[in-house]
This record gives C-alpha cells, sequence and structure tokens, in this order.
C-alpha cells in the first residue's frame, strides 16, 4: 500500500527523522497562505502515488505566495502521468508546500526486503536525487548494501558504517547514524515493503534533511496495523486497480490490450499474458484471481474486467487447484447475467472440477468457446478477434 | 529414495477450515498416509474416520510419530504453526498458505537455519509423489502419473501445467515440486535440483521460474557445476511491462538480472533447453528423452 509524501514525513516526524517543515493545500488560496506563512521561496510539489513526478511537471519553485498560489492551481485537479503511472496518470488533489532548501550534497538512502538474505537491506549511495536504477546499473559499485537482522533488527554499529561510508561531514555521522537506525525501525516497526529518502539532503548550513519520503506498507501484513488504512488513497488508483483491491485479487491493467484476462494464479496468469501476446491477442489486464476463490470474487473479477472498455473479449484458463472450476463457473454466469454481458469469452478449464465448470459454462446462455489448453486458447483469441474486429 | 520426503512418509495436518479439509480430502483419498489432524477443539475425533486429532503438534507426533507436515492455517498463523512443527520435531513442513507477511518470514527462515527441519512454501501448491502415492499439498492427482521427470516450478497452476503437458505427450513423473511465489521461501530451485540429480528415479528435469529475484540463476549456475541430467527450464512474466509491481528501490535489489531475458540467458549458457512458454514444455521434453 502506497501513501503520500506528506503522510509520510507525519511518519518520519514521529520516528525522529528530520524534515523541512510543510502545509498540504487543497486549493489555490490555501497553497498562497501556506507560503505566506513558510516564507518564500517554496517549491510545490503534487502529492501522487507515482515517482518520476519531477520530471513530469510535478514539482515547482514559487518565489511569491501568489506564484506557489498559482502553481497549485494549475497542479491541483489535472493528472501526472510517468513512466509508473500508465498513460491514464494520477490526479493531484492535494500539493504539499514546503520552504525551498540550500542543498549542498543529494544522498540516497531506502529500505526494502532482500528475498536472497531474508532481511530487510539498507541501500545508500552519495549519488542522490537522481534515478537509483540508473546508478545501480552505471556505477553499481557506488551502492552501499547493508543488510539488517530479523531478530536484532538493524546494529548501531552497521547504522554508523552507513553514515561514515557515505563521507558526510564529520559533525553529521551521529545525526546520520540515528536517521538511519529510525528509518530502518520504522520499516520494521510498520512492516514496510519500502522506505525510501530520495534524495536525503546536506544543507548549506550544514542540516542534514529528508527531502523528499517515501513510504509503502506490505497488504499481506496490514492486519497488524489497522491504523494504517487511513492513510489509503483509493483515487491514485484506476477505477478497476481499485475494486480490485477491495476484494484482494491481484489485478493490473495492461495498455494497448483486448483480451480481458481471469487466471487462477500468478504464474499462470504470467504466462498466460505471454502467449496471448505472442499469438498477437494482447491481454488487457493482467488478473489473479486466487486460490481459494468463492464465488462472490469471481463475481467481482468479472464485473472488474468487463468494466474495461479496451475489452472485447474475455479469457478464462483455469487450472484449478484449491480452486473449484464449478465455482468460478457459477461466478461468472451469475455476474454476466446480472450486467447483461454479451462479451465473447473464451474459456480454459482444467483441474479440480474442470469438467462440471465447463458444462455450467457450455449449457449457459453466454457466448462461450471452449478450449482445450493454454496455446488452444490463444489461437481461438486471435482468431475471434480478427472477426470482431 | 524419494525426494525431499522420507520414503515412511506419516503426515500431520495444521489447520482444517473449510479450504484445509477440502484438500485434505484429496490427499487422504489419493493414498498419503495421513496420521494425525491439528486443529483447535476437535481433540477427541477423527478427520476422515482415519486420523485422530489433537490439540497441539507435540501431542500429535508423540501418539503418531508423524514425520512430515502439512498446513493450511490462515497466514497470520503461519509463523506460529511452522516453528510449533519444527519445535515438535516435524522433518519436512509443506506450507500452502497464501499472503504471510514477509517478516515472519524472515524470522521462520533464520530460526530454521539452526533447525533440523525442512520448510517448502510457504505459498506453494507442495509436492507430489506419483509412485508411492504421497501427495503433500494441493497439485491435482488426477493428472500426475508415474514415471522419470521431475517437476519444479516457482507457481502453482504453472506446476500443473507443466504435467499436464507432461502427461499429454505420455512422459510421467517422479516427483512434481512448487517451492513457492514469495519472496522469502524454505526450499529452493538448487535445493530441488540437488536431491533430483541424486534421485535415481529422475532422468530428466522441468524447471519453470518467474520474472524478478535471482533465484533462476543460482539455479543455472547449480545446474552448470552440478546437474547431469537433461533440464527444460522456461520463465514466464516475459512480456511483463516493466516497473509494475517492482516497486521503484525493489528494482534496484536485483537490477537487470529480474529480466525474464536475463534467466533465459543464464539457464541456455547453463546446458538447459529454454522453451518460451510453459505451452512447449511437453514437446521439448519429448523431443529430448525421444
Amino acid at each position: 500500500m502506497d501513501i503520500h509524501e506528506y503522510q509520510a514525513k507525519d511518519i518520519f516526524a514521529r520516528y525522529g527523522i528530520p524534515a523541512l517543515p510543510g502545509k498540504v493545500a487543497e486549493t489555490a488560496g490555501q497553497a498562497e497562505l501556506a507560503a505566506t506563512e513558510l516564507g518564500t521561496p517554496v517549491v510545490v510539489k503534487a502529492q501522487v502515488h507515482a515517482g518520476g513526478r519531477g520530471k513530469a511537471g510535478g514539482v515547482k519553485l514559487a518565489d511569491s505566495p501568489s506564484e506557489a498560489g498559482r502553481i497549485a492551481g494549475d497542479m491541483l485537479g489535472s493528472t501526472i502521468v510517468t513512466h509508473q503511472t500508465g498513460p491514464a496518470g494520477v490526479p493531484v488533489e492535494k500539493v504539499l508546500i514546503t520552504p525551498a532548501a540550500d542543498i549542498a550534497h543529494e544522498f540516497y538512502l531506502s529500505i526494502v526486503v532482500d528475498g536472497d538474505v531474508g532481511a530487510p537491506v539498507v541501500i545508500a549511495t552519495r549519488e542522490g536525487g537522481i534515478d537509483i536504477e540508473q546508478v545501480a546499473q552505471d556505477n553499481p559499485d557506488a551502492i552501499i548494501r547493508t543488510p539488517g537482522d530479523p531478530f536484532l533488527g538493524l546494529l548501531p554499529y552497521k547504522a554508523r558504517d552507513i553514515a561514515l561510508a557515505l563521507q558526510l561531514p564529520q559533525n553529521l555521522t551521529r545525526s546520520a547514524t540515528a536517521l538511519i537506525s529510525n528509518a530502518y525501525r520504522l520499516f520494521t516497526e510498520n512492516d514496510c515493503s519500502l522506505v525510501e529518502i530520495n534524495p536525503l539532503i546536506v544543507t548549506e548550513q550544514g542540516d542534514l534533511l529528508a527531502l523528499d519520503a517515501k513510504v509503502a506498507f506490505e497488504e499481506d501484513a496490514l492486519f497488524r496495523h489497522p491504523e494504517l488504512a487511513d492513510l489509503r488513497d483509493p483515487n491514485q488508483m484506476n477505477p478497476q486497480e481499485r475494486a480490485a483491491s477491495e476484494y484482494g485479487l491481484a489485478y493490473v491493467k495492461l495498455d494497448g490490450g483486448r483480451v480481458g484476462c481471469m487466471v487462477n494464479g500468478a504464474g499462470l496468469a504470467m504466462a498466460t499474458m505471454d502467449i496471448t501476446k505472442w499469438a498477437g491477442a494482447a491481454p488487457a489486464n493482467f488478473l489473479d484471481i486466487g486460490g481459494s476463490a468463492d464465488q462472490e470474487r469471481i463475481e467481482q473479477a468479472f464485473r472488474i474486467v468487463v468494466s474495461d472498455d479496451d475489452v472485447d473479449i474475455i479469457l478464462v484458463n483455469l487450472f484449478a487447484g484449491i480452486a473449484r472450476s464449478d465455482i468460478v463457473a457459477q461466478g461468472i454466469i451469475k455476474a454476466a447475467t446480472e450486467l447483461g454481458v454479451h462479451t465473447p469469452i473464451v474459456a480454459a478449464m482444467r483441474g479440480t472440477n474442470a469438467e462440471a465448470g465447463s458444462k455450467l459454462l457450455r449449457e449457459s446462455h453466454l457466448d462461450v468457446t471452449p478450449a482445450p489448453d493454454l496455446s488452444g486458447a490463444a489461437q481461438i483469441l486471435r482468431d475471434k478477434l480478427a472477426l470482431i474486429q | 529414495m524419494t525426494v525431499l520426503i522420507p520414503e515412511d512418509t506419516r503426515l500431520l495436518v495444521q489447520g482444517l477450515g473449510r479450504d484445509g479439509s477440502f484438500q485434505t480430502q484429496r490427499v487422504v483419498e489419493y493414498g498419503t498416509n495421513m496420521v494425525a489432524a491439528v486443529h483447535p477443539n476437535r481433540a477427541g475425533t477423527t478427520f476422515m474416520d482415519t486420523a485422530p486429532y489433537f490439540d497441539t503438534v507435540q501431542q500429535a507426533v508423540h501418539e503418531t510419530k508423524a514425520n512430515v507436515g502439512l498446513i493450511f492455517v490462515p497466514a497470520p498463523f503461519a509463523m506460529d504453526a511452522i516453528l510449533e512443527q519444527a519445535d515438535a520435531g516435524i522433518a519436512v513442513i509443506v506450507c500452502i498458505s497464501e499472503g504471510v507477511p514477509v517478516q515472519d518470514m524472515m524470522k521462520v527462515k533464520a530460526r530454521l537455519s539452526d533447525s533440523s527441519s525442512r520448510l517448502l512454501g510457504p505459498n506453494c501448491p507442495g509436492l507430489i509423489h506419483p509412485r508411492t502415492r504421497n501427495k503433500i499439498g494441493i497439485i491435482p492427482g488426477a493428472f500426475v502419473s508415474e514415471g522419470n521427470i521431475g517437476v519444479v516450478s516457482r507457481s502453482g497452476t504453472l506446476t500443473y501445467e507443466a504435467v499436464a503437458q507432461l502427461g499429454s505427450k505420455k512422459l510421467g513423473q517422479s516427483t512434481c515440486v512448487g517451492i513457492g511465489g514469495d519472496p522469502i521461501h524454505g526450499t529452493s530451485f538448487t535445493d530441488v535440483l540437488s536431491e533430483f540429480q541424486d534421485d535415481r528415479e529422475t532422468e530428466a528435469i522441468v524447471l519453470i521460474g518467474e520474472i524478478g529475484g535471482t533465484r533462476e540463476q543460482q539455479a543455472a549456475q547449480f545446474i552448470k557445476d552440478h546437474v547431469t541430467k537433461p533440464v527444460v527450464a522456461t520463465i514466464a512474466g516475459q512480456t511483463a511491462p516493466p516497473g509494475k509491481r517492482m516497486g521503484h528501490a525493489g528494482a534496484i535489489v536485483t537490477g537487470v538480472a529480474a529480466q525474464a531475458s536475463e534467466k533465459n540467458k543464464a539457464l541456455e549458457q547453463a546446458g538447459a533447453t529454454v522453451v518460451e512458454s510453459p505451452a512447449y514444455i511437453g514437446d521439448a521434453m519429448a523431443s529430448i528423452i525421444a
């Protein structure tokens, strides 16, 4: 679960991670007032769940309160399109106003899970403020990777090692060590999937500050943190992704496809995406209906898939282990009937109760073409799409 | 010998709610020797008239000498169940539960490194061994047939896909193993490849990987160094859009190594036959074995 920068900075404050003061504005007037109170120049930052907003015009400097108001007015109500959002972009409903900082040096600091090590790992580099993937590719030796321990956390000497390796001014070693330790504690205490400070800066005045803040929480652990649920901003997701997340379905919108996919299992969903694309029948979405999908979840999954205007045909590819094909078929038939949808369906059903499921679909009033398997389904889709065009 | 599980498997199942019970019925029907069930408030009764219920794993192991454990408990309780089974001395623990918090798995993994118990999963379909009729998990038994191909996969449904492919070419399986899709898990590709290489029942191996992480590269290195049996491999997710799901900083952990093309390259260089989709596994294996 992603949250906004201003929310992440609230959490930073609770963990003693220093950042500039900031004010959230939802109107141009509020932004102007905030700039007056903070003192100009200020930076107006669009609050969106997407990396790369700076390049997309979502971060702008304002020299006067009226300019801050004007910039905020332009940003609010607009959408930001970056390499992470897809062409539809994400809406700007809030902006964060912060004083402009005099930056002497930019660093990068993040904490993520390292599956190979089996622990959170702190990633840091002196080359901050830019695309970290680029640094990883061009100059991997510049990146310092320091794993913590699932039981001991990040020991103080390790945090100090990182601070020293960043070659900060000597008088900042202690505060940097504390900042790194606190960020690590934030990560583990809240079951985060990401804590990222890019850039972490040293100002001309010699202060260490988090200029940006990105925090994401692991969905699977949110049951331990009910207080975090309020931080979710569903408007940052597209309508299908939002509905999918409510029902715990893994859905990703794919650009340029016409085949609505309903598949059980992430692996099979990926393989289905691959083979349909190669067959010239590009998928409109990735959707894993999950293992123990009950009928209501299937109904919702179907509703989500057909609510996408790009979808001209639906592929149901089921290899049921935990899932039961008859229940999936019942869900599809019920949802399609209620919605009055006549979108053609190509269905491959194998595994638990596959025959019962296929029979239900065959004997329904829906336009269903059975497919023998994955590659068979891809061929049928290509032929049918050619007719629909 | 049998891969991963003991020849005289004595199965304990923990977490027999609605889905767990449904799946465990299939496990017993397949022929698996289930000796104990663990679920709250059912001690004194039996599951399917065969396996007595116990309140704790410790009691169950004491009474029944169970040596393999299967876990269906809801994800928030999976860490507790895995470590309860390990503490009770279960040799092989198979955890099907999906959605176990990553930090729980970090702790489990660190604890198990000092234990003699081996974990398969979580978020996996388990394993199936047709010759001894042992099904420890949810792989549909109807598709599996006895033979000499070992199957190992990160994905449950792609394990079934591979088995169906092989079956259509009349190629049976020695053991099918799903290692699970979570970033932190127990038994790895390399562990299973090592067992397949030493297993006299296994003549050839199918390996199904996915984008993300570097486990396929580790598997490739192991194949290069230690595996003399033929390997057919495939990577799912070749057309996945970059950046999706792999968050900003997540991508740095593995860099370009997480891409399908890099994994394909590593596996090809290791001498595996790489096919572009799991749909072609059957054909590829048939042409190698024939």
